[in-house]
């Protein structure tokens, strides 16, 4: 894992000194609220709709069991013992005193945490793939590159007042677990014919009230230019994006509006124009910051467990959990474990500071001090032997962390929606819980396979519905909520926009809704089909009729 | 409204003779009308890289911020300075904060013309970091090149 050294420590320290300062001037009324607001906003604070509402920037998903520790104590302390695990790697506060967040941020940087530009119209915290590291086939580790843009996009002078928002998203394997396509530039590491490592280079994805998939404007490039080819997007987009209307401001609406090929020549001519040898990191730096990747001393171990496998025999629940919520590892006896923040009926990427301490604890013990936050508001333990398996699921179990249902249909992403966010026109997260309670069965969830739900409380699709296999979006209809339901989304590399089913439903009429789609799925599936293939092959017209026909 | 600039790095108040303004547009349309310009009012949507016009003969250059949100002219300021080469004052007007002025110092932005009450405190705006990440107009030396003359050193 990177560790700060004195460079970094500093800016963060710095950094909690003027927040300071910035908040001391707005208590003692020097600044108005509204003067205040850009401050803040730079800093991850927004005022919601009860309270402040603080974000952590938890730099491309990766936390060390101190610095999960750090966050469960500062949720104890500052906050109501809880804390929300979010769709981009983040975690917030919902709670705290305006007044108490200096203290609170000065607490986190003593972890080497912080809250820089996880919010405003700026560069946003990195995300990556939540298995970097340890997945098998990746080219190398996602998040050096991660690293490197993290330091280069933070506090960058000339990029802090964008037109809008700023996403970037890392992967490095075929398999796209960071939704790459649905980001303002998303970065896809391979190697090419020639041999060599570089980026294929995606622009202008992004969902909200106008989602696109995000379009290669450079098929490969070579993995030390990174920085000057993102300087020279950011400063097209900077110059070139629209202000007179934020909500067609992202970067997405100028690609579309020049075209791909277009921009994509107005980017390579800046390039090719900048300096780029003080932007581009020299060979040791990225040698400095490589290192701190290197994969942990994985013991050798041979592929099987005998233990595992006698325990899944015995825990009939401990084998469906394997089979749900584990996932292959590089290493050879090593196995990577998905920690559900999705127990049925609960709130999606909510954890408790108790639930807090003891993934830490776990993690310390069994996966090389390292845990993961996922973008589908998970947590992963990236290394951990198949021989701890089974201690590892029976202590997340006594923290009620074991629900097996990773990818399936209860793992449901959901924004906050009209339970805190000032914009939303429904709620979310309880239509989450319903539709968990209604299939609460796991052997039936395991029996459907793979399923993705997202809900979204408005347009702003937060809760990423246009790419969900199933998408709900909650739409005001005359003071009442309603929801319209989306179907064939999808973002991994396969990535879509879900169509429109047809008219609204009410609340009421959600969760029955949910299941005739995935009643006909069963009834009409081949083979080893997920819901998303069978909805492909068969058309969208078949899964509504099944929506729509009278019950 | 008043005026800072920038002198060495600290910023002082300015008391100046007014500039003889003229705008990009104006002096590209008929630069014989105005021989007394001295200051070249740049709109933030103005294209730097095709300014068809040569501006190294003003004193100052001036960019706008109609709102603190709106950055353009942050790009702006750093390709005068690092692709044109301009070397006298880049002035910012318009919406300056104080909380802004150390990301506009280092676009290569060294006159400011800012309000009274916004001015409080514009002194230690520039001191609230250390270090800076990146390479940009200011010539600070980035982080990763401090790593390397220290590792150099030792
Ligand atoms: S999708 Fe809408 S309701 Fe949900 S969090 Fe975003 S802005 Fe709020």
């Amino acid at each position: 894992m990177y560790r700060y050294d004195e460079f970094d420590a500093t800016m963060v320290a710095e950094r909690v000194e003027q927040f300071r300062g910035q908040v001391a001037r707005r208590l003692s009324g020097d600044l108005t609220e509204d003067q205040f607001k850009p401050l803040r906003l730079m800093n991850g604070l927004y005022l919601q709709l009860h309270a402040y509402m603080l974000r952590v920037a938890i730099p491309y998903g990766t936390l060390s069991s101190k610095q999960m520790r750090a966050l469960a104590e500062a949720s104890r302390k500052y906050d109501k013992g809880y804390a929300h695990f979010t769709t981009r790697q983040n975690l917030q506060y919902n709670w705290p005193a305006l007044v108490d967040v200096p203290d609170l941020l000065d607490d986190l940087a003593k972890v080497e945490m912080h809250a820089i530009q996880t919010s405003g119209n700026c560069i946003r915290n990195v995300t990556s793939d939540q298995y970097a590291g340890a997945a098998q086939g990746e080219v190398e580790d996602p998040r050096i590159w991660c690293e490197v843009i993290r330091q280069w996009s933070t506090f960058h002078p000339e990029f802090s007042y964008l037109p809008r928002k700023f996403k970037i998203a890392v992967t490095a394997c075929d398999h796209d677990r960071a939704a790459v396509k649905v980001h303002d530039i998303g970065l896809r590491l391979y190697k090419n014919d020639a041999g060599e490592t570089g980026f294929e280079v995606m622009v202008g994805g992004g969902l909200g009230r106008t989602p696109y998939i995000g379009q290669t404007i450079r098929k490969f490039l070579p993995k030390d230019h990174l920085l000057s080819y993102l300087e020279a997007i950011l400063r097209v987009y900077n110059l070139q994006g629209r202000r007179d209307n934020m909500y067609k401001a992202r970067i997405k609406i100028l690609l579309n509006a020049k075209g791909a090929d277009d921009f994509a020549s107005l980017v390579e001519k800046e390039w090719a124009a900048m300096d780029a040898k003080d932007v581009d990191l020299p060979a040791d730096e990225i040698a400095r910051i490589r290192d701190y990747f290197a994969a942990p001393e994985f013991e050798p171990l041979p592929e099987t467990s005998a233990g595992l496998d006698s325990n899944s025999t015995k825990n009939k629940a401990f084998g469906r959990w394997v089979r749900t919520n584990t996932h292959g590892h590089r290493a050879p006896g090593y196995a990577i474990v998905n920690i559900s923040l999705k127990p049925i009926g609960g709130i999606p990427g909510d954890a408790s500071d108790a639930q807090m301490d003891a993934v830490a604890d776990i993690a310390e013990q069994h996966s090389f001090d390292e845990i993961r936050v996922t973008h589908e508001q998970n947590l992963v333990l990236p290394h951990v032997k198949k021989d701890d398996l089974y201690a590892v699921y029976l202590a997340l179990e006594a923290a009620e962390l074991a629900t097996a249902n990773i990818g399936l249909v209860s793992d449901i992403i959901a924004c906050p929606g009209l339970d805190y966010c000032s914009l939303a026109n429904t709620r979310s997260i309880p239509i989450a819980q319903r539709i968990s309670e209604r299939f609460a069965d796991l052997g039936v969830q395991e029996d459907i396979g793979e399923l993705k739900i997202k809900i979204s409380g408005c347009i702003n699709a937060c809760g990423h519905h246009h790419v969900g296999h199933i998408g709900i979006l909650g739409v005001d209809k005359k003071g009442e909520e309603f929801y319209q339901i989306t179907l064939g989304g999808s973002g991994a590399e396969d990535a879509s926009i879900g169509e429109i089913a047809g008219r609204g439903l009410s609340s009421g009429e959600v969760v029955d809704a949910v299941e005739k789609l995935v009643g006909y799925y069963r009834e009409n599936r081949q083979d080893t089909e997920r819901f998303l293939d069978t909805y492909r092959r068969l058309g969208a017209e078949k899964f509504k009729e099944a929506l729509y026909a009278a019950a | 409204m008043p005026l800072l600039k920038l002198i060495g790095d600290r910023l002082l108040p300015a008391i100046e003779e007014a500039k003889n303004e003229v705008s990009l547009e104006d002096w590209r349309a008929n630069r014989i009308a105005h021989p007394d310009a001295t200051a070249l009012v740049i709109p933030n949507d103005a294209d730097i890289d095709d300014l068809r016009c040569d501006v190294s003969g003003f004193s100052a250059i001036i960019l706008e911020f109609p709102a603190f949100k709106d950055g353009r002219a942050y790009s702006q300021a750093r390709l005068l300075r690092e692709r044109i080469g301009y070397t006298g004052e880049i002035r910012a007007r318009g919406d300056v904060l104080r909380d802004q002025l150390l990301y506009m110092v280092r676009c290569g932005v060294n006159g400011f013309e800012i309000a009274g009450a916004a001015s409080d405190g514009a002194e230690t705006a520039l001191q609230e970091f250390s270090f800076a990440y990146q390479a940009s107009s200011d010539g600070a030396t980035p982080v990763w090149k401090r790593r390397r003359n220290r590792a150099a050193a030792a």
